[in-house]
């Protein structure tokens, strides 16, 4: 929504530094996430990946710094509940997804429409939106499972239909927090498999532990340390960064 | 939130919605229908038909016992809605039960007209008895049939409606809400306790004579109101199936397991919850109203938090949910208590709370839950 220029930067952050009673959680950060981008954020614990997420989904604001999405959308002017509407879909490090309804509910439940209460009361299911769920459906490889109820999903399938729901809703730019926390290797490779077929279509920005993961998915890296841009570039340039090494991955 | 309690969060509710349009499979509506036949007709036919020295011919007191139970059903579907289906759990319903009694309850006085024991044309007796010479301004027009039946619902609703718009916004949920709905009905039981609140104080009203000049007293009367009762219930059965089968259902049911996730996608829970628990307390009223002209009586014992929380133990006990489930919760709580309060008074509270510990530590979705595994196995 409101790409205007489809060549600029998806997410641009400039000089962005948010404090908590004086602790610098980020400190004059700099990001940009350009369109159909696959970006890897990591960084030892306490380096400001969530409070980064905070940042662009609007739950904190900056005390100083630019955080524009496109180039229409000003992030640390809008509330919430506009970013998402604006197109910026994240997906919290603990699956949460409604236990009590099936896949197929529950990715309906997350299409793009009317929800307000008196349209969502008269609602009935349209052959396009069928479609569309179908096609996520196949995209996180949960086809077979429409009927289930997701509560007796696995842990790595609960992480998928969140996913899923959040591709429903058409986004621009996606957020994902640790999406292979807890997975089985299978699950791990499954994910990103599903991460490399988003990419391109969507922009995605993953905050991830897992090293072997990172190796994996990443195009494109940024080492977060005490709040600053460490380093950022491929995989292979990161892994000989001396500070990197120092910091992080030495560890 | 931390709050897993037992009690507040149902283990995953309702087999998931049967395809297709129908409200129910084809053998559940024989066992509603047959249901509301018995009380319908069934019931009615044995208690003005059968001679009274007949064995089966019903007593007064039967018709008026299955009646309240019908009221006292109705209610807890209404509470299903908000805390089986949303996960709201309210320890104040019977707020609005006894609001709708109440708003009844002022066209029946008035109605009793020259026949109160100080005769006064206009005042009711307890306005005589403080020496009271005019009517309040909030009694103004109540011997308007009309004007009180809409008060039924306009009043319990408006009250749920700015209550829940307060308390929604501000995000209270959980024990927090319910302790809040708790302190709502016990403060309004005071302030009806008082004479000068001006309505009965202690007392309440009783001593009704007719409505819409039928006798209250003749069994037809009585008969009457026990079909209005029972198809009120079947018609909130009805609403509450069609809702809960909307997508507007399917919402709720996500507000109850995840409310960040639902407002992530996009609705605004606050206006979600309002409506529904504005509707839950609009049909509440409606029960409170078939249940005053039934038992004859209204006071503000009515508010007091022990009926609140029993309304949520029916629901416990029936299965949350369900909406058949707390039916039938509420019939066996209030069969119960009618025996047992007779037999063994000193034992109705310790059995109360019993039952609710046993279905909420063995029984999670409640006898219904029960029946309905038995009868798949």
């Amino acid at each position: 929504m409101n790409l205007d220029t489809p060549a600029g930067p998806v997410l641009y952050l400039s000089g962005v530094t948010v404090t908590f009673d004086g602790f610098r959680a980020l400190d004059s950060l700099s990001l940009l996430v350009e369109p159909g981008e696959l970006r890897c954020v990591i960084g030892p614990n306490g380096a400001g990946k969530t409070t980064l997420m905070d940042v662009i989904t609007g739950r904190t604001r900056p005390d100083v710094g630019d955080v524009q999405y496109g180039e229409a959308n000003d992030l640390t002017r809008m509330s919430e509940a506009e970013i998402v509407h604006a197109g910026i879909g994240r997906k919290f490090q603990k699956p949460t997804i409604f236990r009590a309804h099936t896949v197929f509910e529950n990715l309906e439940l997350a299409l793009k429409m009317d929800k307000r209460v008196l349209p969502t009361l008269r609602a009935r299911g349209t052959p396009e939106q069928e479609a569309r769920i179908d096609e996520v459906l196949a995209l996180i490889g949960l086809r077979g499972k429409a009927r289930t109820l997701a509560d007796l999903l696995s842990h790595g399938e609960k992480q998928w239909l969140e996913i899923g729901m959040l591709l429903v809703q058409e986004p621009g730019l996606l957020l994902l927090d640790e999406p292979v926390a807890g997975m089985s290797d299978e699950e791990t490779a499954r994910t990103g498999e599903l991460l490399h077929s988003l990419a391109g279509k969507h922009s995605l920005v993953v905050v991830e532990h897992d090293m072997h993961f990172v190796d994996s998915i990443a195009r494109k890296v940024t080492v977060l340390h005490e709040g600053r841009v460490l380093a950022e570039g491929p995989m292979d340039v990161i892994r000989e960064d001396k500070q990197v090494i120092d910091v992080y991955l030495g560890r | 939130m931390s709050t897993a309690t037992v009690t507040l969060t149902p283990s995953v509710a309702a087999p998931p919605s049967p395809p297709g349009r129908r409200l129910y499979p084809r053998k559940v509506w024989a066992v509603i229908l047959s249901a509301y036949g018995v009380l319908a007709v069934a019931i009615p036919v044995l208690h003005l038909a059968v001679p009274a020295s007949s064995p089966l011919h019903l007593s007064d007191y039967t018709v008026t016992l299955v009646g309240k139970i019908l009221c006292y059903a109705t209610v807890a579907l209404a509470m299903d809605l908000v805390w089986g289906y949303t996960g709201i759990l309210s320890l104040g319903h019977g707020l609005f039960f006894a609001l709708g009694g109440y708003a009844m309850g002022m066209y029946l006085m008035r109605a009793i007209g020259r026949d109160g024991v100080y005769g006064d044309p206009v005042l009711p007796d307890f306005m005589v008895f403080l020496d009271w010479k005019e009517l309040p301004w909030y009694w103004l027009g109540s011997e308007r049939f009309l004007q009180q039946a809409l008060l039924v619902v306009a009043v319990p609703g408006l009250l749920a409606f700015v209550f829940g718009w307060f308390a929604f916004r501000s995000r209270i949920r959980g024990v927090y809400f319910s302790i809040i709905t708790q302190a709502l009905t016990y403060a309004s039981m005071l302030l009806f306790f008082r004479n000068q609140t001006g309505f009965g104080g202690n007392n309440g009203f009783t001593d009704f004579k007719r409505i819409l000049g039928f006798p209250l007293a003749s069994p037809r009367t009585r008969v009457v109101l026990l079909m209005l009762s029972a198809t009120l219930l079947m018609s909130v059965l009805v609403l509450c199936r069609v809702l809960v089968l909307s997508k507007l259902g399917r919402v709720l049911t996500a507000i109850r397991d995840a409310e960040d996730r639902v407002r992530f996608c996009g609705y605004d829970p606050v206006s979600f919850k309002l409506f529904v628990w504005t509707l839950s307390a609009c049909i509440c009223g409606i029960a409170g109203a078939l249940y005053v002209p039934q038992v004859g009586i209204i006071n503000p014992s009515e508010m007091s938090p022990a009926n609140s929380v029993e309304i949520a133990i029916a629901v416990a006990l029936g299965g949350r949910g369900t909406l058949l489930g707390p039916i039938l919760g509420a019939a066996l709580l209030h069969g119960a208590k009618s025996v047992l309060t007779v037999a063994f008074p000193e034992l109705w509270l310790f059995v109360l709370g019993l039952s609710f510990i046993v279905v909420t530590r063995w029984l999670p979705r409640g006898v219904l839950g029960l029946l309905w595994r038995e009868g798949r196995s």
